[in-house]
């Protein structure tokens, strides 16, 4: 069932408490992105404790401002997808390999297991695994400067 | 770190994210009051500090990478830091020293545990080493060409001569000119006697030439065949060791290419273009000294295009050494498809989906075409270039040459041994600078190889195994916890199982079961916590061994290409036949064995005798009682056959469970009615534990399984009949709902 009337609130600890219409106590939930790569802003899911689905959200424009921001705040708050901005410096070419960035969370440094990490988006993107399974996003190559282009390519 | 040597600091967790997930990097210290936060550098001067009340937690979790660890009171969240799992272990043990402050009953036993188990990687790791992976990494190859020392040593001395051989030709055409052929012209008359001393001098070169480089050729192929066959079977015994972690993280088309395709470059590469590169290096080096010795002004002009032809190969080379990584990576993506598709062709063909296939491929194969292209492109240029430069250095020499001669500084003779000489030693410049392209690539492959070859397992032997004679066969899981990738799948499992016992493990479909299995059995280590066999840890005990204590029977029952006797006795190759049949009949196998045309002596597996599922399952059932395991394992064992074969196998499975310690999953619960234990497992966690009547009582998760199942079994009941009627129809038909069924199945898995 589509609601758009989601309500929601944040509990003493943070969690994002959902109030459904039939139940008196407000249930925590956790929102999940569906398609987190191909489409995030649509397709969510609020998960329970025990992992069962509660409620969908089609889009994430259907829901209120205040709403919108409060389940986007949380969202924000359990995943992290920097957008690689350049490609500094890397240790060296073959795997593992240490990867300097500079990301739109700041400076900080990937390693890199294996090609195999480098996954293939079908936008022509990429999406970069860091060893500690962190993942890093590249909107698509031109997005990166000349040097950065030429160092991801050895990877590719 | 220069943290000052406060005494009374915990722990320390190092936090690279800031609450609002930028990239900065904090720490965390823990004292036995309060936690602060302060600059890495600084500890002095902290920026915030949190006071500790009885009755705070520390809460870890952590989410696609993401660390979390929140400082929580009864009411409220007093706290949350974030940080990238790089930390994690840090944080655990921050964790940790926190709890042994403030001690929670629940957790006593837990923290005692931690602190005195040794802690696993939680992550497979290739060697940390930093050379870079240029032809450097050929070097690597001398570990392979080591025990072939003599033979080497051989083949350089045979070559040696045999270059030296081929120079001779040249040399006697100076003389020959000088003393027979000008002198003729000028009216002297030619001496058969000199002319047959050259010529015989000529002919008895070629043919030492000629054997030696016979000798050499043979010699070194054979050596290099050997090196080659040595890489493979190194290369596959490594891979055969690493962890099913590895397994699941490459693709099989890729590993495929690389065990076979790439040693046979590098086996190539090292009987034919490195020896004709060798040669060649030799054949040059003794012109130059040759040419030297006969006119230093000329051989001094013949090098002039030496330089730019190496300077144009050094350029070159970067370029075509990315290019062929490249073509490599490409190739194996195409393989992979094959590998993808071929064993999955049923599921192709019954969702009509050929074409898409079809159309993948030939995307991977254009892809292929692309890359390749710009390599030639390149390379293309290359060549032509210098066998150019080669032409403009035999015209400088002959336009040098013809003025010395003129001016009376040189013989013709000497002219012409020189342009002999040259023209060999250009047109090996030419093939010369092909070693450029092979290298580049036999490099690529010689670094994919080593590659896995560098790979450590996951699963350590240790140092000085335990022994496993005479063990019992408990089975304890301490404080257990498994985490796949950035995945927590299996947290803090305890649990005890008594030898001879049969525990069942029960739970909805993907609550980690099989995981756990698979930390028994070792296939994978646990992140943290710990798993006993008799009270001993079971990485102290050399992992080969340890499995063989372990009957493994899995829902899709895997037989490889050979004879059903050959199956059967797998993990027992030197059993008897009566052994073997002795454990098909236990197995509930020998009557439908003794209906295949071969009997025993049947081909299955692959392109073999097809069996059914029941059929096979029984034949990996008397496989697993061939090995009298003191532990079996059973995974969905009989998920995948039909009510009246699951009878058979069950049958199968009470005898092999006697008198040995049983791990047993099912789906169907009535089966695990029997279990001295139920495990109800919940998303990774246990949650209920205790016999199937107990469990019931408690109205609990195991009671809720259980009804949804009695449910189910009601409402399919009036399903069977309908269905019974369908196959009745003709056979035909019957085919169809089979291989819709398990399309249905394999997407569902996908
Ligand atoms: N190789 C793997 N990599 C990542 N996650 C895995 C891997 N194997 C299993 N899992 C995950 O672990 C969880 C437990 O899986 P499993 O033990 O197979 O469940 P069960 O046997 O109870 O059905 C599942 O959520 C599954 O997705
Ligand atoms: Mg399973």
């Amino acid at each position: 069932m589509p609601l758009t009337n989601l309500n929601f609130s944040l509990d003493a600890f943070d969690r994002l408490l959902w109030h459904a219409p039939e139940s008196q106590t407000p249930i925590p939930v956790v929102p999940v992105r569906a398609f987190p790569i191909a489409a995030p802003e649509e397709s969510i899911a609020l998960v329970d404790e025990h992992g069962h689905e509660r409620a969908w959200i089609d889009r994430m424009d259907d829901l209120g401002c205040d709403m919108a921001q409060l389940l986007r705040q949380a969202l924000t708050s359990r995943e992290l997808t920097p957008t690689i901005l350049c490609i500094k410096d890397v240790s060296r070419f073959a795997t593992p390999s240490v990867w300097h960035i500079e990301t739109d969370h700041g400076a900080t440094e990937l390693t890199l297991n294996s090609e195999d990490d480098i996954r293939h988006l079908p936008s022509g993107g990429f999406l970069v695994a860091d060893k500690f399974g962190l993942q890093f996003k590249i909107p698509n190559r031109s997005y990166l400067d000349r040097h950065s282009q030429r160092l991801l390519a050895r990877f590719l | 770190m220069s943290h000052s040597p406060n005494p009374s600091v915990l722990a320390r967790l190092p936090l690279d994210l800031s609450p609002d997930l930028l990239f900065v990097s904090r720490v965390l210290v823990l004292t036995p009051h309060e936690i602060f936060l302060a600059p890495p550098d600084n500890e002095a001067t902290p920026e915030a500090r949190w006071a500790l009340h009885a009755g705070d937690q520390l809460i870890l979790s952590d989410h696609a990478g993401l660390g979390k660890l929140r400082l929580v009171d009864t009411a409220h969240s007093k706290a949350q830091w974030r940080f990238t799992l790089s930390h994690m272990k840090s944080a655990q043990e921050f964790v940790a020293q926190f709890q042994q402050l403030h001690i929670t009953p629940s957790q006593a036993g837990a923290i005692a545990l931690t602190a005195s188990q040794p802690t696993a990687e939680w992550r497979e790791d290739a060697s940390a080493d930093t050379t870079p992976p240029s032809t450097w990494t050929l070097f690597r190859l001398w570990r392979f060409a080591k025990p072939y020392k003599g033979q080497l040593l051989l083949g350089f001395l045979l070559t040696l001569a045999a270059t030296a051989a081929t120079l001779v030709p040249p040399y006697l055409t100076m003389p020959l000119m000088d003393d027979v052929l000008i002198p003729f012209q000028n009216g002297v008359a030619i001496e058969p006697s000199t002319v047959m001393k050259y010529l015989a001098g000529l002919l008895g070169a070629a043919l030492v030439a000629w054997s030696l480089g016979w000798a050499r050729t043979y010699i070194l192929s054979r050596v290099s065949e050997r090196i080659g066959a040595d890489i493979r079977t190194t290369t596959y015994n490594h891979l055969m060791h690493l962890s099913l972690d590895y397994f699941g993280s490459k693709r099989t088309g890729d590993l495929m290419a690389r065990i076979g395709s790439e040693t046979d470059r590098i086996n190539l590469f090292l009987s034919l273009h490195l020896l004709d590169f060798a040669t060649d290096v030799l054949m040059i080096m003794m012109t130059v000294t040759i040419l030297f010795s006969i006119n230093p002004w000329l051989a001094l002009v013949t090098l002039i295009p030496l330089p730019i032809i190496a300077w144009m190969i050094h350029v070159v080379r970067d370029r075509l050494r990315t290019g062929f990584e490249r073509v490599d990576r490409v190739w194996s993506q195409v393989t992979n498809i094959l590998s993808d598709t071929i064993p999955g062709i049923r599921v192709v063909k019954a969702f009509s989906q050929e074409a898409r296939e079809a159309e993948r491929f030939h995307q991977a194969n254009q892809l292929n075409l692309k890359v390749n292209d710009r390599v030639n492109r390149t390379w293309s240029v290359f060549a032509p270039t210098v066998t150019a430069l080669t032409e403009f250095g035999l015209l400088i020499v002959w336009a040098f040459g013809i003025w010395q001669v003129s001016q009376g500084a040189i013989t013709v003779g000497v002219l012409t041994a020189f342009l002999a000489y040259i023209g060999r030693f250009y047109s090996r410049m030419d093939s010369m600078s092909r070693i450029v392209s092979v290298t580049q690539k036999t490099a690529a492959g010689t670094k994919r190889i080593f590659d896995i070859l560098d790979h450590t397992a996951s699963v350590p032997d240790p140092r000085n195994p335990e022994s496993l004679e005479n063990r019992a066969a408990a089975v304890g899981l301490h404080q257990v916890s498994f985490r796949h990738g950035n995945r927590g799948i299996l947290h803090e499992i305890n649990l005890e199982i008594k030898p001879g016992s049969m525990v069942g493990l029960v739970g909805h479909s993907g609550s980690g079961k099989t995981t756990l299995v698979n930390l028994i059995a070792r296939f994978y280590d646990v992140s943290s916590g710990s798993i006993t066999l008799d009270g001993t840890d079971i990485r102290q005990f050399n992992v080969a061994d340890y499995r063989r204590q372990i009957g493994l029977v899995l829902q899709e029952p895997f037989l490889f290409f050979g004879t059903v006797a050959e199956n059967i006795s797998y993990g027992k190759a030197d059993a008897t036949r009566d052994e073997i049949i002795q454990a098909a009949r236990t197995a509930h196998a020998h009557e439908f064995i003794l209906k295949l045309p071969h009997g025993y002596d049947s081909l299955v597996g692959e392109r073999g005798q097809a069996l059914s599922g029941g059929e096979r399952q029984r034949i990996s059932i008397a496989r697993a009682l061939l090995i009298d395991p003191k532990i079996l394992i059973l995974d969905e064992a009989t998920a995948s056959v039909d009510t009246e074969t699951e009878r058979e196998i069950q049958q199968a499975l009470d005898n092999l469970m006697q008198g040995r310690t049983t791990i047993a999953i099912a789906h169907r619960l009535s089966t695990l009615r029997q279990a001295d234990m139920l495990v109800v497992l919940d998303q990774g966690r246990i949650v209920e534990t205790g016999r199937h009547n107990d469990l019931l009582a408690r109205q609990g998760h195991y009671y809720r399984l259980y009804q949804a199942q009695i449910k189910l079994n009601e409402e399919s009941n009036p399903d069977k009949t309908g269905l019974g009627y369908i196959s009745g129809d003709t056979g035909k038909q019957d085919e169809n709902i089979a291989s819709s069924t398990v399309a249905g199945h394999h997407h569902a898995a996908n």
